[in-house]
C-alpha cells in the first residue's frame, strides 16, 4: 500500500479560488447593466459619456486600488477621503507652477501622509482603523488650514488645468490615462513582484509572516504609503479637473472605496484579494448614477439625486448578501 | 528512596559515551540560563546535538522545553550561556535569522498562510527573481523538487488551506528543507495527525536524518519517541537532568525522569488510577441510529449507557469528531439518522436545545471553541449555567460566586482568584474550567473531545481520574481520544469508527490498544449490533 | 503515579507591576489612539479650543454621549456601527413628519407621542436589519452598517425632498432645549440611559453574553449563548439610541435637517465608545475587531 499516494488523495479536496469566481461575477453584472442601459438609452454607449464617466470615477478608482492593498494586509484606511482634499488645496496653491511641479507636490502630500499612517500602526502599534481615523480627520483640519475654510482657485495661466480637462492624443482624458497606468502598476505589483504576495500573505497570516522572515512592517509601509500616493493623485485630479482646491470634498469616499473594494470580492479580513476585480467593482457602482442620470433624462420617471443614495445602498445590499450566500455555502464543511 | 534519575554516575556515563567526539556536534548549548520577570525559566541547561540525529526534548510543562527552544531559535534572548551551532558560537536576534542561518522550527500549529499556495508559502521571503519579478515558472519548479524528495507530488499551486494539517505540516519542513536547515525543530509535530498521517511524518524525518539534518523532536507522546528519535534530553524546573540514548530508556525510565522520581516506586504504584472499572448499567440513556451526513459520516450507530464511558475511535476524517457535533445539534445537515434520548427522539438544530435536554460538550479546540480568553474564571465556568441562576434576566451573583468557589475547590483550579482570566490559566486548568463549566449544570450526558490533548503529564492525569470519578457518581461519558491508549484505560466499552462507519464495539477484555489498530485496519465493515 | 504527585507546579501567573503597565498600555491602545486624535485637533483644527467651539461640543456632548452608549455595546459584541448617523437623520426628520402632519396637528398630545415612538421604532427597525444581516448572514459589520450608512441618510432625504423642516412645537422643543431642576432634559436622558445600561451591563445575563459573544463568538455559542439575539438585540439597541440622539438635535434645533443631521456621529460615537466604553465593560472590550 502506497501511504503517500493516498495522503496525495487525502487532500485531493480542492476548491478554485473565490477571488477569480468573484471577479467573474462581477464582470457579468458589469456586462449585464452595460447591455440593458445601452440598449435602454441612445447615448449610453457614446464617446463621450464613455470618456467622461471613466474621467470622472478615475478619482474613485484610483482610492479603491489603494484601498484594494491595505484590505488585503487585513487593515483599512479611513484617512483617503481627507488626503484627497488636502491634496487638491495643496496642489491648488502649486497649481502656478504647472502640472510638473504639482503631480509630485499632490503625490508626495499623500505619500507623507501614508508614511505617518503606516509609522503610527507599525510603530505605536495602533489599530488601523484608529491610526487612519486620526489622520482623517488630521488631513481635513490640515486642509481646512491651508485654505482658509474655502476653495482654493486654481491657477489657469500654467497648464494645471490640462491634466483634468486635456485629453492625451486628443482623445483619451488625461484622469483615464492616469487611472489606467496606476491600474496596471498595482496589478503588475501584486501579480508579479514578491512585495504583492507579501500584501497577501500577511493579510493570511502576520504571525506566520513574521516567522518566516518577510518583514511586515516594510510591507505595511509600502501599503499604506500607496494608498496615500494614490489619493495623493486623486487630489491633482479633483483639483485640476474643477478649477480648485476644495477642502471639504471626498467626504465619506472612503467608504465608497471600501464599498468597491468589497463588492470586488476582496475579503476585509485580509489575504485575499484582486485588483481588476476592484476596478470592475469601483466602475459598478459609479455605473448606479451614471444610469440613474440617463434615466432621469428620459423624462418618464424623475428620481431626486437623492434616490441615487439610497439605490447606491440597495445595490450594495443585493452583492452583500449574495456574496454572503455564497461564501457561507463554501465555508461549510471545509474545515477538518 | 533511590536517588532521582539519572544518577550523577548515570549521566557521567552518557555523556562520555555518545559525546565523546564533541567534533561531531552540530549544536552544543550551555549553560544557557533565562528570567522572566526575576522568575527563573532556565537554570543551566545544556544539548548537545550531533548531525543527522533524532534527539528529544522531554519534561512536564514549565520544564523549560519551549523556553530552551525559544532561547535557540531567536525568540528569547537567553542571559547567560553559550551557544554553539556548526562550530560557531552564535545568537540570534530573531526566528527569521535563525531560519537563515539553518535553524527551522515547524511549530505545533502550523504556522504558514492558508490562502496562498504551497510555492508561494514554501518560497515566500526568497523567491527565485528574473528582473525583479518573481519567476513563478522557477519558484514551482523549485516546490514540486522539494516536495518529491519527500515522495509527495501535489498540485503546488493551490491555497494550502485545501489541503489537511499533516500535509500543511510537510509543506512547513519542505520549507525548512528549501532553505537549507541543518537543524529542523518539531514542537508536537504529531498533536494533530492520526496514525496513518503520522506514519508518512516519521519517513519524511527519516529522510531528513539520513541527509545529515539534525531534528529537535518535541513531544509529549513518549510512545513516539521510541520509533524514530536517538537520543533524549529530558529537563525538570528549568535544567538539564541528563542525556541517553534511546536504547537505554524504558518509557517508565522517562516518566521517572521527567518527574523526579524513582521508576520502581512509579512500577508499584501502578501508571494511572484511570483504569477501567467495568461497570456500566443495563439502561441505554442514549441511542444513535444510522447517522449520516455532517460531511464524513456515512452510517453510524451505536447504544450509550448509563453512567458508562463510551470510547469513540477512530482515525483523523473517521468522524469521530463530527459524531459528537452531530448529536450536540452542531451540523443541522445531517441528511439520515436519529438520535434517542431514553427512547424519546431528539432533533437538535443548535447547542441550546441539546443543553435543555442535559447535555454538555467540550471541543476538542479549547482556544477556538473552549474559553472566552478576556472573561473570568468565574464568567466563564458560569456560561452556561446563567439561565438556572438568573431571574427576570438578572444573575444571582452571590449563588454564582458561591458556585464557582465550589467547584473551583472541587477541581482542585489552580488560579489566584475566581476574578482572574482564564487566559492567564495553564492549559489544565483552563480544560478543568471547561469541565466545570459543564459540571455545573449537572447534566445527564457529557461529550468529550480530545479531553487531554495539549496538557502536560500531571494534568492529564488529574482530569482523567475525575473523569473516572465522576462516571463512578452517574455521569455519562461519550469520550473522543486520538489516543488509544486514554481510550483503553480510561473507557468501559470502544466504539471504532472507519470512514465514518461504526464498525466495531470492544469491551472488557475485547478492549486493547491492538485490538482497536486491528478493527481500524480491517477490511470489511459490519454494524454494530 | 498518583495524581497528587503529578499536579502541575502550582503556577497561576501573578502579573508583576511591569507586565500589567505593558498590557495596560497594549489593550488600551485605543485610549491613546484617543489623546492623539485631540493633540491632533487642537493643533491643527482652527478654532478648535476657542470657547464658541466649546460651548458647541457642550450642546453635542449629550447625543455623542447616548449614540457612543450604543455603540459601546456593538464594539463590544465585536462589531461596529457605521450607520448611527445616518439614522439620527432618520429618525430626526420622521418625528415632526408626523406631528406635523393632518393627524398631528388634529392631536397634538398624541400625534406627539405617536411621533416620537414612531420614529425611535424606526432607527430601531433599522439597526435590527443591521443585527439581521451580520448575524443571519454573516456579513462583515463594517459592510453590513455601510448600506444603512449609505441610503439611511437617503432615505430620510428623499422623505423630506432634502428640504429643512421647521416647526414651532414647544413641547417638543423641550425634550432638546427644556430643563428640569435647572439641569438641561438631554442631560437627564443621557444619565437615565447610561446609569440604566451600565447597570444591565452588568448584572443582566445580556450582559454577560455580550461580552461572552464579542470575547469568543464560536465558543459562546457551542456554551448555548444565543449568540445570534444577542447580536440582534444589540444591533437594535444601538439603533433605537441613535434615534433618541437624532429626536433630541432636530428638537435642539427647532427643525429637521436630513441633510446634517448626524454628519459624521459614527466617528464621534467610535471615538467616544472607545475611550468610555472601558469604563462601561470593566475594560474588556475586544481590541477593536482587526480594521
Amino acid at each position: 500500500m502506497n501511504i503517500l499516494s493516498m495522503m496525495s488523495n487525502l487532500s485531493g479536496m480542492k476548491r478554485k479560488r473565490n477571488t477569480s469566481k468573484q471577479a467573474e461575477g462581477v464582470l457579468v453584472a458589469l456586462m449585464l447593466i452595460t447591455l440593458f442601459a445601452s440598449l435602454r438609452y441612445d447615448a449610453f454607449l457614446s464617446e463621450y459619456n464613455i470618456m467622461t464617466f471613466l474621467s470622472y470615477n478615475s478619482m474613485f478608482i484610483l482610492i479603491g486600488l489603494g484601498m484594494c492593498f491595505v484590505i488585503m494586509t487585513g487593515g483599512i484606511d479611513l484617512s483617503v477621503g481627507s488626503v484627497v482634499a488636502l491634496s487638491s488645496v495643496v496642489v491648488a496653491h502649486a497649481s502656478p507652477y504647472g502640472i510638473e511641479v504639482a503631480l509630485p507636490v499632490g503625490i508626495l502630500v499623500g505619500v507623507l501622509a501614508g508614511a505617518i499612517n503606516a509609522f503610527v500602526i507599525t510603530k505605536l502599534k495602533i489599530v488601523p482603523f484608529i491610526a487612519t481615523l486620526a489622520m482623517m480627520l488630521g488631513a481635513r483640519g490640515m486642509a481646512l488650514v491651508l485654505s482658509d475654510n474655502q476653495s482654493v482657485q486654481v491657477s489657469w495661466d500654467s497648464n494645471f488645468t490640462q491634466f483634468g480637462l486635456g485629453k492625451m492624443f486628443d482623445f483619451i482624458p488625461w484622469p483615464i490615462v492616469a487611472m489606467l497606468v496606476a491600474f496596471v502598476f498595482c496589478w503588475i505589483l501584486l501579480e508579479k513582484f514578491a512585495f504583492g504576495r507579501h500584501v497577501l500573505s500577511i493579510g493570511g497570516n502576520e504571525e506566520a509572516s513574521k516567522l518566516m522572515g518577510l518583514e511586515v512592517n516594510k510591507t505595511l509601509f509600502g501599503v499604506y504609503i500607496l494608498s496615500g500616493a494614490l489619493a495623493g493623485l486623486s487630489g491633482v485630479m479633483l483639483a485640476s479637473g474643477f478649477g480648485a482646491g476644495q477642502p471639504l470634498e471626498g467626504l465619506g469616499w472612503e467608504l465608497s472605496a471600501i464599498a468597491a473594494v468589497v463588492v470586488g470580492g476582496t475579503l476585509l479580513t485580509g489575504g485575499l484579494g484582486s485588483i481588476t476585480s476592484t476596478l470592475l467593482g469601483a466602475i459598478l457602482l459609479g455605473l448606479i448614477f451614471n444610469i440613474l442620470n440617463f434615466e432621469n433624462g428620459l423624462g418618464t420617471i424623475s428620481f431626486s439625486a437623492y434616490w441615487q443614495s439610497v439605490i447606491r445602498g440597495g445595490f450594495l445590499l443585493v452583492v452583500v448578501v449574495i456574496q454572503a450566500k455564497v461564501i457561507n455555502s463554501k465555508m461549510r464543511r471545509t474545515e477538518f | 528512596m533511590n536517588h532521582s534519575y539519572p544518577t550523577e554516575a548515570q549521566q557521567g556515563a552518557s555523556l562520555s559515551s555518545t559525546l565523546s567526539n564533541d567534533g561531531d556536534l552540530v549544536l552544543h548549548m550551555k549553560g544557557i540560563h533565562k528570567h522572566f520577570a526575576g522568575v527563573p525559566a532556565l537554570s543551566d541547561a545544556e544539548l548537545k546535538i550531533k548531525a543527522g540525529e533524532v534527539h528529544a526534548i522531554i519534561g512536564q510543562n514549565g520544564a523549560g522545553k519551549s523556553t530552551l527552544i525559544k532561547v535557540l531559535n531567536g525568540a528569547h534572548k537567553h542571559d547567560e550561556g553559550d551557544i554553539y551551532f556548526m562550530g560557531e558560537e552564535v545568537s540570534y536576534a530573531s526566528p527569521h535569522k535563525a531560519q537563515m542561518a539553518g535553524i527551522s522550527t515547524i511549530f505545533q500549529e502550523v504556522n504558514l498562510i492558508g490562502y496562498r499556495s504551497i510555492t508561494e508559502n514554501i518560497c515566500l521571503g526568497h523567491e527565485p527573481k528574473r528582473f525583479g519579478m518573481v519567476d513563478w515558472r522557477k519558484a514551482h519548479a523549485h516546490a514540486r523538487e522539494t516536495l518529491a524528495r519527500f515522495g509527495l507530488e501535489l498540485d503546488v499551486e493551490q491555497p494550502l488551506s485545501t489541503f489537511n494539517i499533516a500535509i500543511q505540516q510537510l509543506v512547513a519542513i519542505a520549507r525548512a528543507v528549501a532553505l537549507d536547515a541543518r537543524i529542523v525543530i518539531m514542537d508536537e509535530p504529531t498533536s494533530s495527525l492520526d496514525e496513518r498521517e503520522k506514519e508518512v511524518l516519521f519517513r519524511v524525518i527519516k529522510e531528513l536524518k539520513a541527509s545529515g539534518v539534525a531534528i529537535l523532536y518535541v513531544s509529549h507522546h513518549l510512545d513516539e519517541l521510541f520509533q524514530i528519535c536517538d537520543e533524549i534530553t529530558v529537563m525538570r524546573d528549568g535544567k538539564t537532568v541528563g542525556q541517553r540514548a534511546i536504547g537505554d530508556m524504558t518509557k517508565l525510565d522517562m516518566v521517572a525522569a521527567m518527574l523526579g522520581k524513582d521508576p520502581e516506586e512509579i512500577a508499584r504504584g501502578g501508571a494511572t488510577n484511570f483504569a477501567s472499572t467495568g461497570r456500566a448499567s443495563d439502561q441505554v440513556l442514549l441511542s444513535v441510529e444510522n447517522l449520516e451526513g455532517a460531511g464524513a459520516l456515512k452510517n453510524v450507530s451505536f447504544d450509550l449507557y448509563k453512567s458508562e464511558i463510551l470510547g469513540l475511535a477512530g482515525l483523523l476524517g473517521s468522524g469521530r469528531s463530527e459524531v459528537a457535533r452531530a448529536i450536540f445539534g452542531l451540523d443541522s445537515d445531517l441528511k439520515k439518522g436519529e438520535v434517542f434520548l431514553e427512547g424519546e427522539k431528539m432533533d437538535f438544530t443548535d447547542p441550546m436545545a441539546a443543553i435543555e435536554k442535559g447535555f454538555g460538550f467540550c471541543s476538542e479546540d479549547r482556544k477556538e471553541d473552549g474559553i472566552i480568553p478576556q472573561l473570568s474564571v468565574r464568567e466563564n465556568l458560569t456560561l452556561v449555567l446563567l439561565p438556572k441562576i438568573s431571574k427576570y434576566g438578572l444573575i444571582d451573583e452571590s449563588k454564582e460566586r458561591q458556585l464557582v468557589t465550589d467547584f473551583i475547590q472541587r477541581l482542585g483550579i489552580k488560579t489566584a482568584s475566581m476574578e482572574q482570566p482564564i487566559s492567564q490559566l495553564s492549559g489544565g486548568n483552563q480544560q478543568k474550567v471547561l469541565l466545570a463549566r459543564w459540571l455545573v449544570t449537572n447534566p445527564n450526558i457529557l461529550i468529550l473531545d480530545e479531553p487531554t490533548r495539549g496538557i502536560d503529564v500531571g494534568a492529564k492525569g488529574e482530569i482523567q481520574s475525575l473523569i473516572r470519578r465522576l462516571a463512578d457518581d452517574g455521569l455519562t461519558v461519550l469520550m473522543i481520544s486520538s489516543e488509544f491508549e486514554e481510550l483503553v484505560e480510561g473507557a468501559d466499552r470502544v466504539i471504532v469508527l472507519q470512514d465514518g462507519h461504526s464498525i466495531q464495539a470492544l469491551a472488557n477484555d475485547q478492549l486493547t490498544e491492538n485490538a482497536i489498530m486491528k478493527a481500524i485496519a480491517q477490511e470489511t465493515r459490519h454494524p454494530v449490533a | 503515579m498518583n495524581s497528587s504527585t503529578l499536579a502541575e507546579s502550582p503556577k497561576p501567573k501573578v502579573p508583576t507591576v511591569g507586565t500589567k503597565i505593558a498590557s495596560q498600555i497594549k489593550n488600551n491602545g485605543a485610549l491613546w489612539a484617543f489623546f492623539l486624535l485631540l493633540v491632533i485637533n487642537i493643533l491643527i483644527t482652527p478654532n478648535f479650543l476657542q470657547i464658541q467651539t466649546l460651548y458647541v461640543n457642550l450642546t453635542q456632548v449629550a447625543t455623542v454621549a447616548i449614540v457612543a452608549i450604543g455603540m459601546t455595546l456593538v464594539i463590544a459584541s465585536g462589531g461596529i456601527d457605521l450607520s448611527v448617523g445616518a439614522l439620527m437623520a432618520l429618525a430626526g426628520t420622521v418625528a415632526p413628519m408626523i406631528f406635523l402632519s393632518d393627524f398631528g396637528v388634529a392631536n397634538p398630545e398624541l400625534g406627539l407621542f405617536v411621533a416620537i415612538v414612531v420614529a425611535i421604532s424606526a432607527a430601531g427597525i433599522a439597526g435590527l436589519f443591521n443585527g439581521f444581516l451580520i448575524s443571519k448572514y454573516k456579513i462583515q459589520p463594517i459592510i453590513a452598517t455601510l448600506i444603512l450608512f449609505i441610503s439611511g441618510r437617503g432615505i430620510a432625504q428623499v422623505l423630506t425632498n432634502g428640504e429643512l423642516q421647521t416647526f414651532d412645537n414647544p413641547s417638543f422643543e423641550f425634550i432638546g432645549t427644556g430643563r428640569v431642576f435647572g439641569v438641561p432634559v438631554q442631560a437627564w436622558i443621557t444619565l437615565v440611559l447610561a446609569l440604566s445600561i451600565a447597570w444591565v451591563l452588568k448584572r443582566s445575563i445580556y450582559g454577560r453574553f455580550l461580552l461572552a459573544v464579542g470575547g469568543n463568538e464560536k465558543a459562546a455559542e457551542l456554551a448555548g449563548v444565543p449568540a445570534t439575539k444577542v447580536k440582534l438585540m444589540t444591533y437594535m439597541v444601538c439603533g433605537l439610541l441613535a434615534g433618541i440622539a437624532g429626536i433630541i438635535t432636530t428638537a435642539i434645533n427647532s427643525a429637521s435637517d436630513a441633510n446634517q443631521t448626524g454628519q459624521l456621529m459614527e466617528l464621534d460615537a467610535i471615538s467616544a465608545a472607545i475611550v468610555g466604553g472601558v469604563l462601561l465593560t470593566g475594560g474588556r472590550l475586544p481590541s477593536l475587531v482587526r480594521f
